[in-house]
């Protein structure tokens, strides 16, 4: 195929990622600034990294959402592994439309009214808001995510392999753990790990639903940022960003490694 | 357990989860809608009870009023608010559109090995967080910070420009917090197209501007819809770009919402508020679920 990467395609790339990139990077920079004022350049200084782990509050807040992430990750995406699973496996049963619409629409849903909303369904229910409520309504929204990550693995995926299993003796059960699980396991894992950079994430969900012993890291951060912009802030948002980048890139390693091993294992079998 | 058990158990987790944690909880907007202030003022109790009969319901219902969204009408703060959000979300989507495109495009033709390092750069924002890329903006934009200095090192103004508290620094806000979800649409729809097409269109005649028309624009068609809605409908109801990079001046319906449930702590009116912007949100909704399910049937054809 005669691809041509023309010298304009090659700038509208570059030019593209200049716009992603640079403002991040510039407030990585920043965070290591000695002066206050964060627009101010006065040489190099690791103070408000100190400054961070001092700070009481920011760490509690930590706690908090890293307990919220981790659970509601998890929930999501055994749910969502689930609501694939129907999504792609059981194309016909009463309600199917509604099930899609229901999986779908959260991903495009304004966040102030999926918050509102939930938020009005604990009081109906009349579940105190607590850290609780806050993983419940994380589960819900990232369990969409996660299904539409491993739908588009499932859909691809030789369903004649399961069956064979299942003619061996699998029960349907013990075919899919061991069959598909294995297969479908890098797109369960990137669900599990946007589910949970997403709850990390979260501000105005998290704003909605969580009571006053709750507040999390993004409801931190909010608070402080509107009272204005302060070089602690950059430390953490570095601290954050590291990592999640270090996470997706081991997680990019491990995947490739496993594909790798999986073809070398193919082209035994095939050999022997 | 006999197979239909099963699989009626598979179906029914997910479901029942959705049914109760994403469906309900709209009806209770609704219905709050609905309530008068005085009665769903916090503490408050639902104003139906599943256990009440048919004739407590019947007269509950009659108490329902529909204040909240007469009082919508009367105050043009509101219907401002919905205009000016569907200004912004339109002009945003355009903008990143006209971003999104020619990176998707370029990023199509870059060589075969280059191009699942380029995705994964552009997802990689897209992991790390939301509110941190909005707050890295503040830093750039405000009239001492880094564009105005570099502007004015350049020489290209000699005053710094007012740009945070704009309408301006939200349109900067919300391209850049949602190109990831422009491109990636796009670079799926123009990686899989057929590029003798482009060719055969050439070699009978097409200049290459003609053909890009005629032939990839088209085609593109289904990226394009799914990247502007993925951008337009959360754009609407966004809530922390214009509260961090807006002035007061820029009025969107999500921070109005915002405002009124935790500031005025007016719940029937931020429910009346959210099921406006819901009924504003069903068109398109349903135009990107009718794109998505088209390409999915494209997929696994």
């Amino acid at each position: 195929m005669n691809r041509h990467w023309s010298g304009f395609n090659i700038v509208s790339v570059v030019v593209g990622f200049a716009f992603l990139y640079i403002p991040i990077i510039l407030l990585i920079i920043y965070s290591f600034n000695a002066s206050r004022l964060v627009t101010v350049w006065a040489g190099f200084s690791t103070q408000w990294y100190g400054e961070m782990l001092r700070n009481q509050a920011l760490l509690d807040a930590a706690w908090v959402t890293l307990r919220v992430a981790l659970v509601s990750a998890t929930a999501a995406t055994l749910l969502g592994t689930l609501a694939a699973v129907v999504l792609v496996r059981i194309t016909r049963f009463r309600g199917r439309l509604l099930f899609s619409g229901m999986v779908f629409a959260p991903l495009v849903m304004p966040e102030v009214i999926t918050g509102l909303s939930l938020l009005l369904l604990f009081i109906a229910m009349n579940l105190d808001r607590t850290i609780f409520t806050v993983m419940l309504a994380h589960t819900t929204f990232s369990m969409c995510f996660v299904a539409v990550v491993v739908q588009s693995r499932l859909v691809t995926f030789d369903r004649s392999l399961e069956e064979a299993a299942q003619d061996l003796g699998c029960t349907p059960l013990k075919a899919f753990l061991t069959v598909t699980l294995p297969v479908i396991a890098p797109a369960v894992i990137a669900g599990w790990m946007l589910a949970f950079t997403l709850s990390l994430d979260d501000l105005v969900i998290a704003s909605f639903t969580s009571g006053s012993g709750a507040t999390t890291l993004p409801m931190r951060i909010y608070s402080q940022v509107r009272l204005g912009v302060t070089p602690e802030i950059n430390a953490v948002c570095t601290v954050l960003i590291a990592l999640v980048t270090t996470a997706v890139i081991i997680a990019s390693v491990i995947n490739k490694r496993s594909m790798v091993q999986r073809e070398r294992a193919e082209q035994l079998a095939r050999a022997g | 357990m006999g197979a239909a058990a099963r699989r009626w158990l598979l179906i029914a987790i997910p479901y029942l989860w959705l049914l109760i944690f994403f469906l309900v909880p709209f009806f209770l907007v609704f219905k709050i809608s609905f309530s008068q202030t005085n009665i769903a003022i916090p503490p408050y109790l639902p104003v139906f009870e599943w256990t009440d009969g048919f004739a407590v319901w019947m007269e509950k219902l009659r108490q329902l009023s529909l204040d909240n969204y007469l009082w919508l009408t009367q105050d043009p703060l509101y219907f401002n608010a919905y205009l000016s959000s569907l200004k912004i979300a339109f002009i945003s989507t355009v903008l990143a559109l006209a971003i999104g495109y020619p990176l998707a495009y370029g990023m199509a033709r870059a060589p075969a090995h280059w191009r699942p390092l380029l995705v994964m750069l552009v997802i990689l924002p897209f992991w790390t967080s939301f509110l941190i890329r909005v707050y890295a903006w503040i830093g750039i934009l405000r009239r001492e910070g880094l564009l105005n200095q570099f502007l004015q090192w350049l020489g290209v103004i000699d005053q710094p420009l007012t740009i945070i508290n704009t309408d301006i620094a939200v349109y900067i806000g919300i391209v850049y917090s949602y190109l990831p979800f422009m491109v990636l649409p796009l670079y799926a729809a123009l990686e899989r197209m057929d590029e003798s097409l482009i060719e055969a269109a050439q070699d009978l005649g097409c200049t290459r501007l003609a053909a890009f028309w005629k032939i990839t624009f088209p085609l593109s068609l289904p990226g394009i819809v799914a990247g502007c809605m993925l951008v337009f409908i959360p754009a609407v109801g966004e809530f922390v770009i214009p509260d961090l990079l807006g002035g007061s001046d820029t009025l969107m319906i999500g921070r109005t919402l915002w405002v009124e449930f935790f500031s005025n702590r007016d719940w029937p009116v931020a429910s009346a508020v959210a099921t406006l912007l819901l009924l504003i949100l069903v068109v398109p909704i349903v135009i990107f679920q009718y794109y998505q399910a088209r390409t999915r049937e494209a997929d696994t054809r």
